[in-house]
This record gives C-alpha cells, structure tokens and sequence, in this order.
C-alpha cells in the first residue's frame, strides 16, 4: 500500500498529491509516468510525475478529476493510502543542450513540464516557458517554472493573463521573441499537443509531445496504447510518451481515446457524491 | 496391498464430468467439474505401471507419474500429492491447462488403443482433494544457505523457480509488475478454464514457503537488473511475453481493435465483468472476430460469447492446423463459436466515428508444406468474404517482453527480441543472471515454462552451492 503524504486541489478541479513510494521516487526522471490504482476493484490509470524527492521518498502527481478514478483520487485525504503506485514507467524525456527551447504546458502538463524545463536549465538550455489556460486563474505552480525558466509567457483563452486565444497563436507569439527556437515541448491534452504541433510545423521546429493514450500495464503487454507515428504503429508506454508531434496520427489518437468514454460515465453515476463524502470524512477522521 | 493392475486392458477412459454447453456459455464458472473420488480411482486402476514409463519422459518437469497414480488407485490421496508436489509446485494448474495430449498422454503405451490414461485430469484431481482439506501440507524445509536469488516476473516459469530454489533453503524474491501474481495465468487464462483462486492458492503455497513475494515492481524500471545484482546472489528472469503482434493491416488501429492480452487482461486481472463494481470498462461487443487459432484465441473467443456476442474465430489454416488444445476446441464449438477456416484478414473497415464495422478476408486453400511442415495456407484469387463485427480480437502472438533486454547492458539478446540463454542450463550472457520461459523462447505453453523453470533452478542451485 501507498500512504497520501499530502493532497489538495490547487485550482479548480486539479488536485496535488504528494504519495510516498521510495521505489518510484529513487530513479524517476523528467517525462516518466506512473501507474496508479485509487482502490482494490479500480482501474489502473497512467499519470506524468511532476516531481519527486528522493530523500523523501516521496512523488508528486497533478491529477485533473475528469472520471471515476481520478475523481476518487481526488477524494482522499491525507494518510489515506491507495493499492497500486508502479512506476517509473516510459522513457525519460531526452535532455541536451539545444540552446533555446520553448516549453508549452497547458492544464495537468504544467505539473509534467516542471521536470522537463528545470533538467533542460540544467543542461544550460534557455529556456522559454509557455502556460495555457481557459482563464487566468487556473495557472499554477508560475513561481516554480519561473524559477527554472529564463522567460514566462501565458496565453489564456479569455485573456485574462497574457495572450488571448490558445497555442495556434505560437508563429506571431515566437515572432516577438529575440531569439529563433530551437526545440519545442509541449504537455497538456491530446488536442493541446495536437494544436501545438500544427503551429510550430511551418516554423519547423522540432516539437516533441508527451502521449497519454489509454494503457493498462503500461509494460507492453496489452498493446491498448498504440500510437501511429510516423506511419508505424508504436506503444506509448514502452517507445514513448515522448514523440515527435509532427509525426504522430492525432485523429487516429483522439479517436482510439474515446473508445470507453460511454463506460466511464456509469461508475460516475453509480459510484456516488455520498461514497465520495464518506472516504473523505473517513479519512479526515480517521 | 492390493494390485491395480486388471487383469484385462480397461481402454475406456473416464469422461470428466462438465458444465452443460449452453449454461455455461453464459457464466465465467469453471467448465470442468473435475472428477467425482470413484471415478479418479476408477481412471486410475486403469494405468498399467510400465516399467519404463514413457509419460514421465515427455513430462517437461520429470513428475513421477506412475507413482502418484498408483497412490490414487490405493486411495492414498496423501501420498499421490506429496509425489506430485515433489517436483511440481503446481499441481492444480497443469493439471488444467497442460497440453497433456501432446506431452504426457501421447506417451502413454494405451494411446495406440484409443484408451490413454487421463493423467491430466488425474492431476487436477489430486491437487483439488488436497486444497478441498482445507490445509496445505508444508514440506520439511532445509536450513537456510543465505544465499539470495531475485525471480524477475510472477508467472509460471518464475513460481517454478521459486518454489525449487526455496526447497533447496536459499532465499528467494519475486518481482512481479502488476498488482497481482499469476503472470499470465492471471491476466491471459480466463476463470472458467483457469479459476483465479486456483492462481491464488497456489501462490499462497510458496509464501507459506517463506517466499517474498513483491508486485508492482517493474525490473528495468522501477530497478535495473544490475541494481538487483548488487543485493542477490542470483537472478532469474521469467518477464514472459510482451509486445502484442498485430498483423500491420489497415485499419488495425480503430476503435474495437484489441491485442488479446488486452481483451483477457480487462477481463481477467481487472475484472470487467464484472463493470462498474470493478471499475475497468469492457464492452459488451454484439459479434467478434477473434484471429488466430492457439488456445488464447480460444481464450478470447469464449470470452467473447460469454459476454453476449456472437462469436468467430477466423483462421488461415484448417482444422487439423490449429494449434489449440483439442479439449479446448471442442469446448468452443460446443459452446457455439463459429469457426472460419482457410480465412485470412487482410482489411478493417472503419464506421464514421473510428469504429471497426467490418473486417474483409481473403479466403485460402491448402498448398504445400512450409517451413513449419504444414501445407501453407495459399490465397483463392478473388475469393473475398467480409463479415460485419463490432470487435475484432488479435491472438496471433506476443514477443519477448523487452524492457529487461534495453536496459542491462552486455545481455545477449536473439533476433526475436528473446533472450538467449545456454538450452541446458538457462544461463544468459551475462553472469549471476538465468532466464526461462516466454522470454526466452517467444509465447508458449504453461508447461515449457515451467520446466524451463525447473531446468534454471538446478543450475542456480548448483552455482549457489559452489560459493563459499
């Protein structure tokens, strides 16, 4: 079992938690996901790790609560504890001096991006952060990314903080800048990446996206988290997350990601408010 | 002491009693039903207790065959077992899904007349009496050596390591990366073949044992094998079959498309059967192709009918071809499963949303033998058949599972992504590190990985016993 060490939802409905799971923790790098299960009948569903502590033995998750599993996830409290925590899993993102690049992170990809753009600032990259949002005040973690990052731009939809609209606004936004990109990344949604890799691709700048397909084992056994890049059929959990945005088949993936969305809305109805309420005042009482 | 051997050849082999096809093609209960006490005693006075018994020579794990079945023909239930579990940790699952028929029974001097004695069911019926007393015996154990040996994997080629390497007192650790133990036998077999508390029991056998058991912990991930080699003397790897085959057709990739494993791991590890109590989605499909004819295409298509679909198994080959078991043939077509011969998928055809409505065949005919010494299946020009599916199930094959071979450097790895190892022994390339099973020899059978199991453990036990 994996006890919460700590959980909060940091803007409106996503939610921070710190698990304690020494194992992950000693060898997780930038880009690596884990494998979670919230309880003994649940799923198993993928997460990016956004930090860890190895000292601590602790990791870090920023999980949007869109389903059951993350809803339930969402629900536990401090000292609770969750079955199933395995991981790292997927290759570490790859980091080298490219000279300047350009982080794009939007929603849940915030947290994934912290990693990524503070390795790449110590790889001696500058390194140029963008934060999308609907509105202004679901930014987070800015103070952290402004740390490990030379520049902050935002866009949100509202234009509430910096740019107005979303990521295909990248050319005019890139044109401003002094300095030509070298390499773009990009975390968030699928359609997020997806609209990120068709702006940058007249600039032609490398971009490489973080997949999240849907997975079960996440060690290459089920095959559920193919990907077409390229014109090849990969798994996103053994040759991936990572991959180069313009070569990855979106529709094929925003299709093959809605296979279940029918199913999930059952456990949501008959899972319950009052199940949720209960674990969360168990846990809080207890 | 009374003699079993009659006087007069019995050839009549005892049926083992079964769930009607058309209730059980509605539930996920066990098929099966074993034999009833008179009936395994029966079945086994009909065994003549060669001299030279030829079953035990194509048993993969050498079990003393004659000699635990001349224990249930005395009634001596308690002896029979403690034979069995002298050299097979897992009575109660081969028992069920070994390929008797081509092992032990094709050996048996009856087969030429038709009456072959059931030694899998014989098996099946020792191991089930003995959890049926509700105490496992634990052997006498030896002391402890303190050498330490890491088994990466919790399939059977693993729980066969363990179990031989703990009787011969070093300590051993399994590894398995999913929530639960079992490797395939819990994620691929389905329960009414395999039922999961057969799994369970048995692993419960080895912790008693003093097996530590570790799951959710991936080797080459969440530790690299030479991480492990800095704390265990030995290390085996039995990581099984990875890396789902898919035929690279068009539309492979729309939506109701499943690898196997995914298609038996949803409904087998994750339970989603049993949806929305288990969390796990599956969809209840209306008519499924399942490709391939092995005994997971079995697997799959049974499966499929049990959740209300019209199911179809297509195969390129004929009949005589598949590679299933032929008990587990014969259960799919009583239970219903439609069967395709000489029909090879070559197209998905896709519905306006990305789902597969279609799937377009190219029908063939037998030629000459191949490689394989099978005719090979040779395409009729212009003989197309398409059948209109919500799901289509790809059992076709796995490779070796490759995260170990990408990340323990100087590991000799094979052109089919297996690891390769000295036949005899299991060893790898690299040194302190064996290897069995599905990673070794590509998607195979419950049996072969055990006694490739059996095969490393004596090496590593006799490695161990030259340290000082």
């Amino acid at each position: 079992m994996f006890r919460i060490l700590s959980s909060r939802m940091i803007v409106p409905n996503i939610h921070l938690l710190t698990i304690e799971a020494p194992a992950v923790a000693r060898q997780a790098n930038p880009g690596q996901f884990v494998i979670i299960r919230a309880e003994e009948e649940g799923e198993r569903v993928p997460l990016s790790i956004s930090d860890w502590d190895r000292q601590m033995g602790t990791i870090t998750l920023l999980v949007m609560n869109i389903g059951s599993t993350t809803g339930r996830l969402a629900a536990l409290r401090e000292r609770a504890t969750i079955p199933t925590v395995v991981g790292p899993l997927g290759n570490a993102t790859e980091i080298e001096n490219y000279g300047t690049v350009l982080c794009l992170a939007g929603c849940y990809g915030i947290g994934s991006m912290f990693p990524i753009a503070r390795a790449l600032k110590e790889k001696g990259n500058r390194v140029i952060t963008i934060l999308e949002a609907r509105s202004a005040y679901l930014l987070y973690w800015e103070e952290r990314l402004k740390a490990v990052s030379d520049k902050v731009v935002h866009i949100t939809r509202d234009g509430t903080r910096g740019f107005r609209g979303h990521v295909g606004r990248l050319p005019e936004i890139i044109k401003g800048f002094d300095e030509p990109i070298d390499r773009i990344y990009a975390n968030g949604c699928t359609f997020m990446m997806m609209r990120s890799s068709q702006a940058s691709r007249p600039l032609g700048i490398k971009t490489m996206v973080s997949l999240n397909p849907i997975m079960i084992d996440g060690t290459g056994m089920c095959g559920v988290c193919r990907v077409r890049v390229g014109g090849a059929t990969r798994f996103a959990c053994v040759h991936g997350p990572d991959f180069d945005g313009h070569e990855v088949d979106w529709e094929e993936l925003l299709q093959r990601r809605k296979t279940y969305l029918p199913e999930e809305v059952v456990p949501l109805q008959t899972s319950g408010c009052d199940q949720h309420a209960h674990i969360v005042k168990e846990t809080v009482d207890g | 002491m009374a003699d079993p051997q009659p006087k007069k050849l019995d050839l009549h082999r005892r049926e083992m009693p079964k769930q009607p096809p058309e209730v059980r093609q509605h539930n996920f209960s066990e098929v099966a039903l074993g034999y009833p006490i008179e009936t395994a005693v029966e079945e086994a006075r009909r065994c003549i207790q060669c001299k030279k018994p030829t079953c035990v020579f194509e048993c993969p794990v050498e079990i003393d065959i004659p000699g635990f079945i001349k224990c249930i023909a005395q009634q001596d239930f308690t002896g029979g077992v403690s034979i069995l579990k002298n050299k097979n940790c897992l009575p109660a699952i081969c028992g069920r899904v070994c390929p008797q028929e081509e092992q032990c029974e094709k050996a048996c001097v009856l087969v030429k007349k038709g009456g072959q004695i059931a030694i899998g069911r014989l098996e099946r019926f020792l191991a089930d009496w003995e959890a049926a007393q509700g105490v496992l015996g634990i052997p006498a154990m030896p002391p402890s050596t303190g050498k330490r040996v890491a088994v990466v994997g919790g399939g059977p080629a693993s729980l066969t390591v363990a179990g031989d390497l703990i009787k011969s007192g070093h300590q051993v650790t399994i590894f398995e990366a999913l929530h639960k133990m079992g490797g395939v036998l819990i994620y691929g077999i389905p329960e009414f073949r395999l039922p999961k508390a057969i799994v369970t029991r048995e692993v419960e056998f080895l912790q008693s044992l003093g097996v530590e058991l570790v799951t959710d912990f991936v080797v080459g991930k969440t530790r690299s094998i030479d991480d492990l080699l800095e704390e265990y003397d030995a290390i085996f790897v039995g990581s099984g079959a990875g890396l789902p085959w898919f035929m690279e057709i068009p539309g492979e990739n729309l939506n109701g498309v499943y690898s196997a494993n995914e298609y038996l791991t949803r409904l087998n590890l994750m339970k989603g059967f049993l949806f929305p109590k288990y969390h796990t989605p599956v969809k209840f499909h209306k008519r499924v192709v399942v490709i391939g004819g092995g005994n997971v295409a079995m697997d799959c298509a049974r499966s499929a009918l049990r959740l209300g679909a019209e199911s179809r198994i297509v195969y390129r080959r004929s009949r005589q071809e598949l590679p299933a078991r032929l008990e587990e043939i014969e259960n799919a077509e009583e239970e219903g499963v439609i069967f395709e011969y000489l029909t090879l998928p070559i197209r998905y055809i896709g519905d306006e949303n990305g789902w597969v409505k279609a799937i377009e065949c190219q029908k063939m005919e037998l030629g000459e033998p191949d490689a394989s010494g099978r005719r090979k299946p040779v395409p009729i020009e212009g003989a197309i058949a398409t059948f209109e599916v919500d799901a289509v199930v790809c059992a076709i094959g796995n490779s070796p599972n490759p995260l170990i071979g990408a990340t323990t450097p100087g590991l000799t790895i094979g052109k089919k992504g297996n690891i390769e190892v000295d036949e005899a022994t299991g060893k790898s390339s690299r040194d302190r590190v064996w290897a069995g099973g599905d990673v070794v020899t590509g998607a195979a059978t419950v049996i072969l990985a055990m006694g490739a199991g059996r095969q490393a453990a004596k090496s590593i036990h006799q490695y161990l016993s030259s340290l000082p």
